[in-house]
């Protein structure tokens, strides 16, 4: 019995190209039925995701499986398929790697492994899965924890969004009914906002120049909306103010902010200064209980964590071939005399 | 058998120390299980160690500095057992643990004789000892919780954080863990000096005024906290500096008791 891997991803295939091969999850019983009619074929397994469409099969002949599963998804998209594929034991890594999130665009990215998770669980309902690809995927999700847990490829955020969300946890905790002010409606202001209520941020207010502009923001993102030269007004009752104006001077200086904060009963205060030329003055971020983080010190942190985790990668793979060798182990062990008769 | 206690919950804490120290410098962050069963064992040897010497001197076993720095890092251990998975304060032990191993080591090198301390028993006197080391050990953690509050917002400030950053618990509820545990260490203490009064000894001058600098500074940061005069920040520091005082002053009011 063979592991075959075949399939297209984001390093093969450009999104235009990806989409067309996409499986919906309402078509995947059904494609995995024809997949199993392949002769030599006794279980498959298969992901489509936005970066990936792979077929896993439990195969005696990869061969003739990899020419169906190509022919299936030819027919299926209307174009011939780029297909890569890997056999036994180059297969069972590549798994391992991509349920691991080695194989991610943005690596150490963890929602990978739900995908997989999804995509056998619903094989294993449609009767796709048989023993191997139990085993093998069972191993791939354990294969993924101890990655994740013994070494630091999930270490840190690595996007502007997501480090204002986890400086904003590591500042306030929950951010369930927290409130946020924007001064300034730009494009990453908002996308930076939009981050933090997908964490639970209930409140938005949105102050700007032109009020227009502000009252726009605020009913696309479910907002409220405030004159600029009122801002100073709602400032006790805010926990993270996010500034992108185009303002020539700076808006928020110690002089301006130390006696604000004194309003705020010792509450923290966390300052995304997103505009350049910036809007907030450096010192603030001495002032007790402010935290200010502008455009670069943002990026530099997404970039630190992608760093980190790049470095973590031979780690990675050398658990991940740790388990390679103890599932193909598994995998000679049932195709011996004794093994056959026990998976009888 | 007292000996072996004392050395088996030093071990304990030396190996939780130690065990936190590699994971951290290989740069996991996870030394949690290992860490709460060091402490654990630890404080099961200090526990044993107590009883002996309780069954021994027939009463509470603060007869010594040493035995008062165990019962002090038990106190400490048994509320970092309670509170550490409730509050789910990751490496909360990592930070307790180097701790935990100072007191233990200044109890195995202090000399262990025990003066005779009352002519009779007196359970307020009992109770007002007991209830003040448990009271400090609410305020070692909180001073345990400090440091880490303070850790974690210089991370915050420097906007370059480092590795242990992505695994110290929010500020925030690093600061409600400090206001609490200074609650509840308040309240003990304050309880404790109620059954001082109550169990009518006299006592000296100096304990007297030192211990009650102690409640007033504690009394003074909660009082503070509670109005919003005091910012995170400053009770993180008030927590850690005050807990600093109370193990410099320890073995002077300790000297004065046993007099």
């Amino acid at each position: 019995m063979n592991i075959l891997c075949a399939g297209l991803n984001h390093r093969t295939a450009h999104l235009d190209v990806r989409e067309r091969f996409a499986v919906r999850e309402s078509e995947m019983a059904e494609v995995l039925g024809r997949v199993r009619g392949i002769d030599g074929v006794s279980g498959a397994v298969m992901l489509s995701t936005c970066n990936r469409v792979e077929l896993y099969a439990a195969s005696l002949c990869p061969l003739r499986a990899l020419d169906g599963f190509r022919a299936i998804l030819t027919e299926r998209a209307g174009l011939e398929a780029p297909l890569y594929h890997h056999d036994t034991p180059r297969a069972v890594r590549h798994l391992f790697r991509v349920a691991s999130g080695l194989d991610s665009m943005v690596i150490g990215e963890t929602e990978i492994l739900g995908q997989v998770k999804k995509a056998y669980s619903v094989a294993a309902d449609a009767g796709a899965a048989t023993r191997p690809l139990h085993k093998l995927f069972q191993h791939a999700f354990r294969v993924a924890k101890s990655v994740r847990t013994e070494t630091q490829i999930t270490s840190g955020p690595t996007s502007v969004g997501s480090v204002a969300v986890e400086l904003a946890g590591k500042i306030f905790g929950s951010l369930e009914g927290r409130r946020v002010m924007i001064l300034g409606a730009g494009e990453i202001s908002e996308r930076t906002a939009r981050s933090l209520q997908s964490r639970g941020v209930r409140s938005v207010i949105v102050s700007n120049r032109t009020y227009e502009r502000a009252a726009a923001l605020a009913a696309e993102i479910g907002g409220m909306a405030l004159h600029f030269d009122h801002w100073e007004k709602a400032f006790a009752d805010i926990d993270i103010l996010i500034t992108s104006t185009n303002a020539p001077h700076m808006i928020l200086t110690p002089e301006k902010l130390a006696p604000l904060m004194r309003l705020r009963g010792g509450a923290p205060l966390f300052v995304i200064d997103l505009a350049v030329p910036r809007d907030a003055d450096p010192a603030i971020n001495d002032l007790d209980g402010v935290f200010l983080y502008d455009i670069d010190s943002l990026e530099q942190i997404a970039s630190e964590s992608l760093t980190v985790r790049r470095k973590e990668v031979d780690r990675c793979e050398s658990l991940i071939e740790e388990h390679v060798g103890g599932f193909i182990g598994w995998l000679r062990s049932i195709h011996s005399p004794e093994g056959r008769h026990l998976t009888l | 058998m007292e000996r072996l206690a004392l050395l088996a919950a030093t071990l304990c804490y030396l190996f939780g120390f130690g065990h936190t120290l590699f994971v951290l410098g290989s740069g996991r962050f996870h030394p949690g299980r290992f860490n709460v069963l060091a402490v654990a064992l630890g404080a099961a040897a200090q526990g044993w160690y107590l009883s002996m010497r309780g069954a021994a001197e027939h009463s509470c076993p603060i007869g010594n500095l040493s035995e008062t720095l165990v019962f002090l890092s038990w106190s400490i251990a048994l509320i970092y057992l309670v509170i550490g998975p409730a509050y789910r304060l990751s490496l909360m032990g990592a930070f307790t643990s180097p701790l935990l191993l100072l007191l233990q080591i200044a109890a195995l090198l202090l000399p262990r004789e025990v003066r005779p301390v009352f002519l009779r028993p007196n359970p307020w006197v009992e109770a007002h000892a007991a209830l003040s080391l448990v009271a400090f050990g609410a305020f070692g953690l909180a001073c345990v919780a400090g440091l880490m509050f303070l850790v974690q917002e210089r991370q915050l400030k420097s906007r370059r954080p480092a590795p242990i950053f992505h695994h110290l618990p929010p500020i925030s509820a690093l600061s409600e863990a400090i206001l609490r545990l200074l609650w509840a260490g308040f309240l003990l203490l304050t309880l404790s000096f109620a059954a001082g009064w109550l169990a009518h000894v006299p006592i000296a001058g100096v304990k007297f005024w030192f211990s009650l600098l102690i409640w007033v500074l504690y009394a003074g940061l909660l009082l503070g906290a509670k109005n919003g005069l005091v910012t995170g920040r400053r009770k993180a520091l008030g927590a850690a500096l005050t807990f600093l005082l109370v193990l410099i002053l320890l073995p002077v009011i300790q000297h004065l008791s046993t007099r």
